[in-house]
């Protein structure tokens, strides 16, 4: 009891990104309420949950890309490091280049893999040795050997397994800190999943990692730390608001929950 | 125990129904023929007309004067180019970025629905209209009297809409999701726009430029009180930009209706040549199309 108290500090000490009392709203439309989540460090944490409860808006609300959406409003605080990403004088490219994400289908610019890769560290205005960075990025994200003999080529010539390995290696090269990947695998064959999988478990010794997948096996195999998110209805016409119910080790979500709708969930009851 | 009988598969062709169908679309394949005649006729009187005067005076001589016979007609030909190099410089630049904001930075406000309801009457107005809103601005205000500068200025003013129109659906049609993809690697606004999305629309884009300058090449309306008309050498100077300036169009306008038969056949063959640039700017503009990336 002593020790898991002392890890909960340190974990909380060691978060990255912490929600308290988030609210999301698209107009006057209550997406998600009361959100309080700690993300830990260079561990890779899972959103999951039914559809419609909200996992991709809290995500997309983690590096302000839900700004593109005029009518999204958020109430209570996100902060990263202790600052308030939200605060009125934050510049939301600050925050992507340091957040960065992988979206749910891959989806490479159409331009030259090289060119896709380095596209971060120019917009950025990186200094360094580009032709460098493109081969670190490509082989952390376990490209490479696969592409080292036709950098040329424009992105699209890749499968879908690889242009999504491709968009991971594309958010490294722009150094980020954590990682955001909205059911990164769901567009992919079973091979190119376990590869991302495998890719996940490197990259977080370097960065903090988020994902959000419908898929439950994915979560017991890559996550640290699993949230469950479920929704509920509010009013009569068919609205959901989004919540989070548990929030704890994966292992504990998937053998142990405190709450019987996450144990409902996890065994497949519902969802 | 159920029966079945099993009727024969063999096309009846006394039914009505196969008779319909076969009449339908002998119907509609005498529509498409009807619709070329005119098409094919236009091409082929203009090639026929115009072909006799093709040779290299054409495109290295002035035209003669009245009761004169030779000459061509490289004047109008350089001064078609002017006026159209004039109106591409104003035009362009203008037109796509508006359609820049309308596609990228509006976020589909009220004001950008206004453009687009401006863009597409703009779309609908007829030539002439452009070209007494030219001569209104800058002709019969003094500002630059009957000039090159007038004539692109009223060519502009119609090759807009298209401009606006083509580059604001090819913006559309390049995925959100790219969007998303630079913005969550850090990139500002204006390097999306710029990197990405314009790249990606580029094809699109210069069909749309392409069209909008094979129209404006052919347009005769608002160049006759804009451009005028010369029969000296165009002076491509900022001084001469602000002079009458012969353009092909108004050529064929002028020339076509005078009673010498020298001046009938420049006519002609400037038609002729209109015709190929029209058809040029087309094919370069399939061209385009074809590398299409999304």
């Amino acid at each position: 009891m002593q020790e898991s108290l002392r890890n909960d500090e340190e974990l909380l000490r060691q978060s990255v990104i912490e929600l308290m009392d988030v609210d999301i709203f698209y107009g006057t439309y209550k997406a998600v309420k009361e959100v309080n989540l700690n993300i830990p460090k260079n561990k890779i944490t899972a959103f999951i949950g039914p559809s419609g409860c909200g996992k991709s808006t809290i995500l997309r609300c983690l590096n302000r890309l839900n700004d593109l959406i005029s009518s999204f409003k958020l109430k209570g605080r996100v902060t990263y490091h202790g600052q308030d990403l939200y605060a009125k004088d934050i510049d939301p490219v600050e925050v992507r280049k340091r957040i960065g994400m992988v979206f749910q289908r891959p989806n490479p610019f159409p331009k030259t893999i090289y060119d896709n890769v380095a596209y971060g560290a120019r917009v950025n205005g990186y200094k360094g040795d580009l032709d460098e960075l493109v081969e670190t990025s490509l082989r952390r994200a376990a490209l490479w050997d696969e592409v080292k003999d036709k950098l040329g080529e424009s992105g699209f010539s890749l499968s879908g397994g690889q242009q999504q390995r491709l968009c991971i290696a594309r958010t490294v090269a722009a150094q980020p800190e954590v990682v955001l990947m909205d059911e990164p695998c769901s567009a992919l064959d079973p091979i190119s999943t376990l590869k991302i999988e495998e890719l996940m478990q490197e990259l977080k010794e370097n960065y903090t990692i988020v994902i959000v997948t419908h898929n439950m096996q994915q979560a017991t195999r890559v996550a640290d730390m699993t949230a469950f998110f479920n929704a509920e209805a509010v009013g009569n016409k068919g609205n959901k608001v989004g919540y989070l119910v548990e929030f704890d080790q994966t292992e504990k979500i998937f053998s142990n929950p405190e709450e019987q709708s996450t144990k409902d969930y996890v065994s497949g009851r519902f969802g | 125990m159920i029966t079945t009988t099993i009727g024969s598969l063999k096309k009846n062709s006394s039914s009505p129904r196969v008779i319909l169908g076969t009449v339908m679309t002998g119907l509609s394949g005498l529509c498409m023929i009807l619709t070329l005649i005119p098409l094919i006729a236009v091409l082929f009187f203009v090639f026929v007309q115009g072909f006799s005067r093709l040779d290299t005076d054409l495109f290295t001589q002035l035209p003669p004067p009245p009761g004169l016979d030779e000459g061509g007609l490289a004047n109008a030909i350089i001064g078609t180019l002017v006026v159209v190099g004039i109106a591409v410089v104003i035009a362009v630049p203008v037109g796509v970025l508006a359609a820049v904001y309308l596609s990228e930075f509006s976020h589909g406000n009220k004001f950008a629905t206004s453009i687009r309801f401006a863009t597409n009457v703009l779309s609908g107005v007829p030539s002439i209209i452009a070209g007494i809103f030219a001569f209104g601005l800058l002709v019969s205000s003094g500002i630059v009297g009957f000039s090159a500068i007038a004539g692109g200025v009223a060519l502009a003013v119609l090759m807009l809409p298209t401009i606006i129109r083509t580059t604001d659906e090819a913006l559309k049609i390049v995925p959100q999701e790219i969007r998303w993809a630079a913005l969550g690697v850090g990139a500002y606004n204006y390097q999306t726009v710029l990197k990405i999305v314009l790249p990606a629309a580029l094809p699109g884009i210069v069909t749309g430029i392409t069209l909008a300058i094979a129209r404006a090449a052919g347009e005769t309306a608002p160049l006759i009180f804009t451009a005028l008309f010369s029969n000296f050498w165009p002076n491509i100077s900022p001084q001469g930009l602000a002079e009458p300036i012969a353009t092909l169009s108004v050529l064929v306008y002028n020339f076509a209706i005078l009673p010498f038969k020298p001046q009938q056949e420049l006519a002609w063959a400037g038609s002729l040549i209109l015709v190929l640039l029209v058809l040029g700017t087309s094919i370069l503009a399939r061209l385009a199309t074809r590398r299409k990336v999304y």
